[in-house]
């Protein structure tokens, strides 16, 4: 049930700022769709006709062109420049998302990635000539290998909940070998997590126990025990939680698991606090995704693309999924073939990410041993800055525990305002900030972690730090048209997701001729 | 006037006879928010007590919706899939979900009856 | 260190408002022996300059694409692609944006993918379509389980003509979370009875067309069979370019459409990041995977666009979402979608046919050679031929000679009895000295 009732539908307009002819308001422009401006007989793609020749298409030949607009270059730029302006990007301001790590992408890393003995190198290239983009992969492999120090990683899979998914896999796949995946079918899974962990456990067959977390935020070694049957396969855990904080009792935990015959599978989203400062390995780990597009600087891009390499424990090691890199004294080889492995099969075709590995790669090399640590350390030390300077005036869930790189705090410090963790969220859009995460995690009412990483300037962080404090007084002064309004300078006010929901446009059409 | 009970998972029945009227009730509608999605039984289908029945969903939560008693699904209401918005307007009328043949009528005696359904509530806030 | 603002000052200044000495302070959770006391064993840091080196050195192993006679495409196609779409996904608010979840400040990116889905929608002839998925085969995958959920069957036949590795990834999915697969033996020539390996409790059939193997196939009877089965029809291609050539499953009957997107706007990056493109009928819409931009209005009532139906998606639904995907591929729909503005319908058809009479020069002067045999019949950008030495070693013995001559089946299809066939693919890219370079070459490795 959703007992935090957030609305969905925006309340009447405020009486609008003074129309202009065109809708646009300076640089801020309004842009149609293509299909509403572009030409669908034109082309921006000067395209070389062949001489006349017998097609050889068959039967399933298409008469004609298929119903899309054409622009020209000049149309083109215009129209993709102008939406991208409606666009907030970490380029123009912090984003303090937690569990995001909205971290500067360095544009080496896009350098990098463009030259042509990367991106122009085909996947199924024989191997001989594709040695320098192999190399990437066992570079990379190795440098995550000495930052997690477990065994083996898994590089191919897509994106974090697909590095969950291959985690998951691998985990059932030992299981299997034991003779056990009849009655081992539970994961422990806390309710704080984020959403993908029990979608993915779900998804390949197994059912969620839910663990609790205690009053301080931990997971307990007790309540893990509690929990562990021998029908447990393994448990979930993030770590740092996803409150931010560091579970104190994992050592135990991971022991405990592993007495139980069952798995330690570590969401490794929040990892971007404890680079070089511990390892995973080290904490009794078995399997741990990490998100190269978070930890490592690759892009968001809007959604995606991103990158989810898993590392494993010696005792998963076996059951990786193929592909993987191998060397034969200084020739590199693939193998892609489960059969005569113990591998579990195949997540995707081809090999990975190739493009984020160049890119996380390079952020490595840049950073070397000494800058990662002094990353993870200010990524750390900025969100506990916030923490206090915030600590006064904001209600936090676990009172002045330190935090690691994400502080967490909730909404009953809005309790008398009448105003919920939405109302200030768009708040924040006017002053030039986008919002942090809100009503994650779960367990938390009203969450809203902040997560600055360590790429902000420390005027960055007290103009947010100022602005934040400006809001909260003013919440608690009863000023309550700023945020209900809010926000009132975005390229577009609140969103009516009731009627998106209840009447899904989800794709232009033509109009019917009246 | 038909009488009415309630789970402590916010469904109500009504009862009429030997069937019943489901739907959720009128708190649980508020903490939805604006209902964007229904789903009804399958006609026929067979509920167990405590089953997932339904699903209700708004624009930021997905909710089953448990049988309150054990019996037969009888009729659905194909207007909250046209319409859902109506089970925010009116939960416990035109919003109602599925009409069900009760198929042990003693276990109505487990549910909450409309007084004891606004204590529960209170305890809840 | 040029990405790390902080200055010792300042961080001193940090420590004493949060009242701690030192940072370690803040570590102090991590249990004292599991602290790492130095540095961990990776060099120090490194300039650009320095960086741009190493790297640089290592990319100089590759042969590049276009710097050889190129024809390799067994589900990644080299592309021209042209010159502002990747100078328009590098701006800042494209390239550094975060997933649209605060809509009011992300109508770019909504705008963008709501442009997408129409023309996902529109090239493959459904109805709707999603805002990405990883990759062709991971979308044909989560296209199997929505068959599954829309069934309540689990069992999925694939053709013998999908790409190997997709058939690969689906097995794999499916053994793991319990269901059935079918798998058909390696159809060269297109000749499969799919129907005849449909029963009653088949949930879908997976067709590739154009197929691994060259073949254009009529995917119209082959729904029409599933559907008098109760069964979906799940239809799958590699090449996005050939739907400018070839009649669009959504015209065939497919209830759900998947495929690889790579082939517009994006580079051959070794194999990712790539785009899966995913789209269905209407009625099928709550069961499908990935997120999904929507049009509604906003407070003043303006035109505005918001990521919707998202209770089908894991951060609400959890353990019963229909997937566990979170983020997408949506820099990569991005380009494809600039690509594809760019084209138009009119371009796209003429690109297509650009590629397929390229692909009908090359398939002419390869059957000239002594030996060689084109096996298909029918073909768009690329076909299966035979060689009278195995396969591998020709292609081996072709790239000595500075030919990337196409794919030997043996390297995805090891045990099919299969090693001495090539699939070769010819796109726009390729010239008239491109196809005298590969025919000379062939002809001498086959001497």
């Amino acid at each position: 049930m959703n007992s935090q009732g957030r609305p969905t539908r925006p309340e009447t307009a405020q009486a609008a700022a003074r129309k202009t002819f065109t809708g646009n308001r300076a640089l801020d422009m309004e842009e149609a769709l293509i299909f509403e401006t572009g030409r669908f007989d034109a082309s921006g793609v000067d395209v070389d006709d062949p001489e006349p020749f017998a097609s050889r298409l068959g039967p399933t030949a298409s008469a004609g062109a298929p119903e899309l607009p054409g622009l020209t270059e000049p149309e083109a730029v215009r129209h993709y420049v102008r939406l991208s302006r409606d666009n907030y990007s970490i380029d123009a301001g912090l984003y303090p998302l937690g569990s995001c790590t909205m971290k500067h992408n360095p544009r080496l890393n896009e350098k990098m990635a463009r030259l042509p003995g990367f991106s122009d190198v085909h996947p199924l290239q024989p191997v001989s000539t594709a040695q320098g983009a192999l190399a990437v992969i066992e570079a990379l492999a190795a440098a995550l290998m000495t930052m997690t120090g477990m065994s083996a990683i898994a590089m191919s899979p897509k994106a974090g909940a697909h590095g969950e998914l291959c985690g998951m896999m691998t985990i059932k796949a030992a299981i299997e070998a034991r003779g056990e995946v009849a009655t081992r079918r539970v994961v422990l899974v806390p309710d704080s997590a984020h959403g993908t962990n029990p979608a993915t456990a779900a998804l390949i067959g197994f059912s969620v126990r839910p663990v609790p977390a205690g009053d301080e935020g931990d997971v307990s070694v007790e309540a893990v025990k509690s929990a562990l049957a021998p029908d447990v396969a393994a448990i979930m855990l993030t770590n740092p939680n996803t409150c931010g904080l560091f579970e104190r009792q994992i050592v135990g935990i991971a022991e405990a698991v592993r007495e139980a015959g069952a798995y330690f599978y570590c969401d490794g989203a929040n990892f971007n606090a404890i680079v070089g400062k511990t390892r995973p390995g080290d904490l009794g780990v078995d399997a741990m995704h990490i998100n190269l597009h978070k930890t490592f600087s690759t892009p968001h891009g809007g959604g995606g693309p991103g990158a989810g390499p898993v590392a494993l424990s010696s005792r998963l090691a076996p059951f990786a999924p193929v592909p993987f890199v191998t060397r034969e004294g200084d020739r590199l080889r693939l193998v892609e073939h489960a059969a005569g492995t113990e591998s579990f099969g195949r997540m995707s075709a081809f090999h990975g990410q190739m493009g984020m590995f160049v890119r996380a790669l390079s952020f490595i090399l840049s950073h070397g041993a000494d800058g990662l640590r002094q990353a993870s350390e200010d990524a750390v030390l900025s969100a506990n800055y916030i923490r206090a300077s915030l600590a006064d005036v904001m209600s936090a869930p676990f009172g002045e525990r330190a935090c690691m790189h994400e502080a967490l705090f909730d909404d009953r410090w809005l309790k008398d305002t009448g105003l919920s963790t939405l109302d200030f969220a768009k708040a924040m859009i006017d002053e030039g900030f986008h919002p942090m995460t809100v009503y994650f995690p779960l367990i938390v009412h009203g969450a809203m972690l902040i997560e600055p990483t360590e790429s902000e300037s420390k005027a960055s962080l007290d103009r947010f730090i100022m602005t934040l404090r400006d809001l909260a007084f003013a919440a608690k002064a009863g000023d309550r048209e700023r945020f209900t309004s809010a926000p009132i300078h975005a390229p577009r006010r609140r969103l009516d997701e009731t009627r998106a929901a209840r009447q899904p446009v989800l794709r232009w059409t033509r109009p019917r001729p009246a | 006037m038909a009488e009415i009970r309630y789970t402590k998972d916010h469904e109500y029945i009504r009862i009429d006879g030997a069937e019943g009227v489901v739907g959720i009730s009128d708190h649980a509608q508020q903490q939805l928010g604006d209902v964007v999605f229904a789903e009804t039984p399958p006609l026929g289908k067979t509920l167990k007590a405590g089953e997932p029945a339904a699903v209700v969903e708004s624009v930021k939560a997905a909710s089953d919706v448990f049988a309150p008693v054990s019996g037969e699904v009888v009729a659905v209401n194909a207007d909250v899939e046209k319409t859902p918005g109506i089970i925010n307007e009116d939960a416990l009328g035109r919003g109602w979900l599925f009409r069900i043949r009760i198929a042990d009528l003693s276990e109505l005696a487990a549910l909450m009856d409309e007084a004891a359904y606004a204590a529960y509530l209170e305890t809840q806030a | 260190m040029r990405y790390l603002p902080l200055d010792a000052a300042e961080r001193q200044a940090m420590l004493a408002r949060i009242g701690v000495p030192d940072v370690e302070a803040l570590f102090a959770d991590i249990p004292a022996d599991k602290r790492i006391g130095g540095l961990i064993d990776l060099p120090l840091a490194k300039s650009e300059m320095a960086v741009e080196r190493t790297m640089s050195a290592m990319a100089a192993r590759s042969v590049a694409a276009g710097s050889a006679p190129f024809f390799l495409g067994a589900g990644a196609y080299k592309r021209h692609i042209p010159a502002s779409v990747d100078h328009l996904i590098q701006r800042s608010e494209f390239l550094t944006s975060y997933t649209p979840y605060q809509p009011e400040i992300a109508q770019g990116t909504l705008k963008v993918l709501f442009e997408f889905q129409t023309q996902v929608a529109t090239l493959t002839g459904m109805e709707v379509a999603n805002a990405s998925m990883y990759d062709g085969s991971t979308a044909c995958a989560e296209a199997m389980m929505m068959a599954h959920r829309l069934t309540k069957r689990g069992k999925a036949v694939l053709s013998g003509g999908l790409h190997p590795q997709y058939a690969d990834v689906a097995e794999t999915l499916a053994r793991l979370a319990g269901e059935t697969v079918v798998r058909l033996p390696p159809d060269v020539r297109a000749s499969e009875d799919i129907a005849a390996a449909m029963d009653d409790e088949t949930s879908c059939v997976v067709v590739q067309s154009p197929d691994f193997f060259g073949n254009p196939r009529d995917l119209a009877p082959i729904a029409d069979a599933a559907h008098a089965r109760g069964a979906l029809l799940v239809a799958v291609f590699t090449d996005p370019v050939s739907l400018g050539a070839l009649r669009s499953p959504g015209e065939m009957d497919a209830d759900i459409v998947v495929g690889e997107g790579q082939g517009i706007g994006n580079a051959l990056s070794f194999g990712g990041p790539y785009l899966g493109l995913f789209s269905t009928r209407l009625k099928f819409v709550r069961q499908m995977p990935g997120r999904l931009a929507g049009e509604t209005v906003d407070a003043d009532g303006r035109r505005s666009f918001v990521l919707t139906l998202s209770t089908r998606e894991q951060h609400i639904r959890r353990e019963k979402a229909t997937s566990n995907i979170c983020t997408n591929s949506a820099l990569c729909a991005l380009a494809f979608s600039i690509h594809l503005a760019l084209l138009g319908g009119v371009g796209l058809r003429r690109l297509a046919n650009l590629n397929h009479a390229n692909a009908v020069q090359l398939a002419d002067r390869l059957s000239a050679v002594p030996g060689v045999e084109i096996v298909n019949a029918c073909f768009f950008n690329e076909f299966t031929l035979r060689t009278p030495r195995p396969a591998a070693d020709v292609i081996e013995a072709l790239a000595r000679r500075g030919v990337i001559g196409g794919l030997p089946v043996s390297r995805l299809l090891p045990q099919a009895g299969l090693d001495d066939c090539i699939v070769v693919a010819s796109t726009e890219v390729n010239s008239d000295d491109d196809r005298s370079a590969y025919a000379k070459a062939l002809a001498e490795c086959l001497r």
